[in-house]
């Protein structure tokens, strides 16, 4: 008898998959672990290998279709059982779609080695006896508590992040349940994707068309709509005097290439000092939450990489133990592979605190949206050369602006210009060692 | 009320139950003319005379054998293990005569009995004077085990335990003797054998202790709420017949479950906690429940970094309860 193979959870908040490319054919035998198809999620892009080892019997997704976490998208023979009843025929049963929060703990491929990267939690940690019954007494469906962000260890979710959701949704009035206007056999609409209900605009009238949402499109979307929904902006920005740094840059940045193989970049110079700052200040480096605001210890630094058709926020992780080199070397090994497709899962989770660079664009005022649930989010403009007043004369400097966008909930303005001038200062005073770019 | 060291308290109970009643004898090592050799009994003998407060040669089998013979003959004796360490020469009468003879007996005897038995590290007695022996003894069906951690526990406890028509184990902390004092309410007040204590409450996490690392763990607890984690801090008091109820009430609250104690982790009484919160709390864990103990090795040891290590102390408990929580 033939069996299932699904569509795999790639991640949290991650509840469907495009099939990019099959890359094995109906007839064709297939080994265990072996790549067997080509997921794209809205964030990454994986080879998932085979749970089993058979021959490949059809497929159920074409290329292109997007469908949700656990829908079969295949079928395999798996070797030893292709007569029917075959003695010995004890292939571990897939996953069975269930109901309730069970249905999570046996997300698809679990512990079959089918996700690549930490593939999300429910490939490695479960649920514990409490959460699952509150899940049970309040209802929360599979789909739901996958929305739900586990602060315990790797990523699990806790009993304190349950209630504190219970809490939220409760006070926001609305359950997440399937969008309303998500028409039927669109189950992977269903759920976090768009919490409130996006009015669905008359059919296209004339030359008007409707181009379709990526799913990367989908995903930006839906995060962006919810920084604005639910975190208060408030904004602040300073301009900053680089032209040390950037003289420093100029004179050296070849031989740092040719000594490090690395391209030392302006933004390494403002990622290594704003760590400093974000160390200063803990407060810009944390979460709102019902019960209190949740100060993160390790400073994961994200920064923006636009990629065709939208934007990826790639992770440094714990950005403040690294030196201007290593960051200029992570920021580069990052970004090529968000360019290439070739993101890990791991590349993008876990940041605390993100960089918009709108400068290399040529922005010279930005005022971003946080990533959400960050607390704020740090922009570096362009690079402009202006007459700027030193001392009682008029001088010729290398101008930067850097905002901060923040969630006044957290801390106020003070406290956020507080955090922008211990940046400026490391900038402006920047006392290079010797040839080095570190400071 | 009296403020009283923890030693004064045993000292006091001992006192007024010998008044009350004279069926109650004390009896041990050095417990007579000189009062003890942590001073417990001191002034006993003066007060009660040698018949009632009686020195023992060194034979810890024959100090219980003696004393079921009392009890079986109408008196309450009261005997002393000067040390916890040496109490196992013993084991063999506590285990298959004194708790077992009510079930013998098909409840025609019983065997009113409380033994006394200083214990426990930290106070650099090294190997023959510084265990815990409470999992071996809280084992045996018959036998009740209490294990003050207040003088005013010191006290009531001591009392419940001589009136009582079975025997008891009483396990007094050589380290509390003169380190705690505390207020005793004044008269004739006992302490139910079995209640469980809560000192602290708490909502994230439980910490079951009892003995000295009650007071390590409110320590812990003190640490802990520096970081916002707020530790309920449940004193056992009587380790059996065990009060789950309090106990699984506790986990219910907190959801997060940490034993301590100073004996060696493995077989040790924590794992019956952790084993009866597995069994009858499990829908209410969101961590799994955790020991933090004395490690395996056969004996405190003697050189005081390694008697430091040895000994759970605030720091630790903090550490092991931010795991529990932050799981």
């Amino acid at each position: 008898m033939p069996t299932e193979i699904k569509m795999p959870q790639l991640g949290e908040s991650v509840h469907e998959g495009t099939i990019g490319k099959w890359l094995k054919q109906p007839g064709e035998r297939v080994d265990k672990y072996e790549p067997l198809v080509e997921v794209i999620t809205d964030k990454v892009n994986v080879e998932m290998p085979s749970p089993y080892a058979g021959v490949l019997g059809s497929i159920l997704v074409g290329e292109g279709k997007t469908v949700a976490a656990g829908t079969p998208i295949a079928l395999i023979e798996e070797r030893g059982t292709a007569g029917d009843g075959a003695p010995g025929a004890s292939a571990p049963a897939p996953a069975r779609a269930g109901s309730g929060a069970r249905e999570a703990v046996a997300a698809p491929g679990n512990g079959r080695g089918a996700v690549a990267g930490d593939g999300g939690r429910r490939a490695g940690t479960r649920l514990s006896p409490l959460v699952r019954r509150l899940a049970e007494e309040h209802h929360l469906r599979a789909e739901e508590l996958d929305t739900i962000e586990g602060t315990g260890t790797g990523g699990r979710v806790t009993k304190d992040d349950v209630l504190r959701y219970l809490d939220s949704r409760g006070s926001r009035g609305t359950v997440p349940a399937a969008a309303p206007d998500a028409a039927p056999g669109e189950p992977g609409l269903a759920g976090g994707m768009f919490a409130t209900p996006v009015a669905r605009p008359a059919a296209p009238a004339g030359a008007d068309r409707v181009q379709p949402l990526s799913v990367l499109r989908r995903a930006i979307a839906d995060r962006m709509a919810r920084s604005a929904r639910e975190i208060p902006h408030a904004y602040g920005a300073v301009d900053v005097d680089v032209t040390a740094i950037v003289r420093h840059r100029e004179a050296h940045k070849a031989a740092w290439r040719a000594r490090d193989g690395v391209n030392v970049t302006l933004t390494a110079f403002v990622v290594r000092a704003a760590t400093r700052a974000l160390r200063a200040y803990p407060l810009v480096n944390s979460t709102f939450t019902p019960d209190g605001i949740l100060l993160k210890h390790a400073i994961h630094f994200g920064i923006g990489v636009a990629v065709p058709d939208g934007l990826i926020v790639p992770v440094i992780k714990d950005a403040d133990q690294r030196s201007v080199v290593g960051i200029a070397r992570e920021i580069d090994a990052l970004a090529s592979r968000a360019r290439q497709g070739k993101l890990a899962p791991d590349d993008i989770a876990g940041g605390t605190f993100t960089l918009t660079n709108a400068g290399v664009y040529g922005s010279t005022v930005s005022i971003p949206l946080i990533n959400y649930p960050q607390a704020a989010i740090l922009s570096t403009d362009a690079v402009v050369r202006r007459p700027v007043v030193v001392g009682d004369g008029i001088a010729i400097r290398e101008m930067m602006r850097i905002g901060l966008s923040f969630d006044h909930r957290i801390f106020d303005g003070a406290l956020a210009m507080e955090f922008l001038g211990l940046i400026r200062r490391q900038l402006e005073e920047f006392a290079p060692a010797g040839d080095s770019p570190e400071f | 009320m009296a403020e009283r060291r923890y030693l004064d308290a045993i000292h006091d109970a001992l006192q007024e139950e010998m008044t009350l009643d004279e069926r109650v004898i004390v009896l041990g090592e050095d417990v007579g003319l000189k009062g003890g050799v942590f001073g417990v009994t001191d002034g006993l003998f003066g007060q009660f005379g040698g018949d009632r407060v009686i020195d023992t040669p060194i034979s810890e089998s024959m100090i219980i054998g003696v004393s079921f013979g009392m009890a079986a003959n109408g008196l309450v004796p009261v005997p002393e293990i000067q040390f916890a360490d040496f109490i196992h020469p013993a084991f063999n009468q506590i285990l298959s005569e004194v708790a077992r003879v009510r079930y013998r007996s098909n409840n025609d005897y019983g065997c009113q009995m409380t033994i006394r038995v200083p214990w426990g590290g930290g106070v650099h007695g090294a190997l023959y004077h510084s265990q815990s022996i409470e999992a071996f003894y809280a084992h045996i069906p018959g036998l009740k085990v209490v294990v003050p951690s207040t003088p005013a526990d010191a006290k009531g406890l001591l009392k419940a335990a001589i009136r009582d028509p079975d025997p008891v184990l009483y396990l007094e902390h050589k380290k509390l003797y003169r380190l705690v004092r505390g207020e005793i309410p004044d008269g004739d007040v006992t302490v139910p054998i079995g209640p469980a204590a809560v000192r602290r409450p708490g909502r994230d996490l439980s910490i079951f202790a009892y003995g000295l690392m009650t007071r390590e763990a409110l320590a812990a607890a003190d640490l802990l709420s520096h970081d916002g984690i707020e530790a309920e801090v449940v004193d056992l008091r009587t380790l059996r017949p065990l009060d789950k109820t309090t106990v699984l009430e506790s986990v219910a609250r907190t959801s997060r479950a940490l034993v301590v104690h100073e004996d060696n982790r493995f077989g040790g009484f924590g794992a019956e906690i952790i084993a009866t919160i597995a069994e009858e709390a499990f829908a209410h864990l969101d961590a799994p429940p955790t020991r933090f103990c004395g490690p395996d090795v056969p004996g405190v040891p003697f050189a005081q970094p390694f008697e430091e290590w040895f000994m759970p102390n605030p720091d630790r408990i903090a550490k092991a309860a931010r795991a529990v929580v932050s799981y």
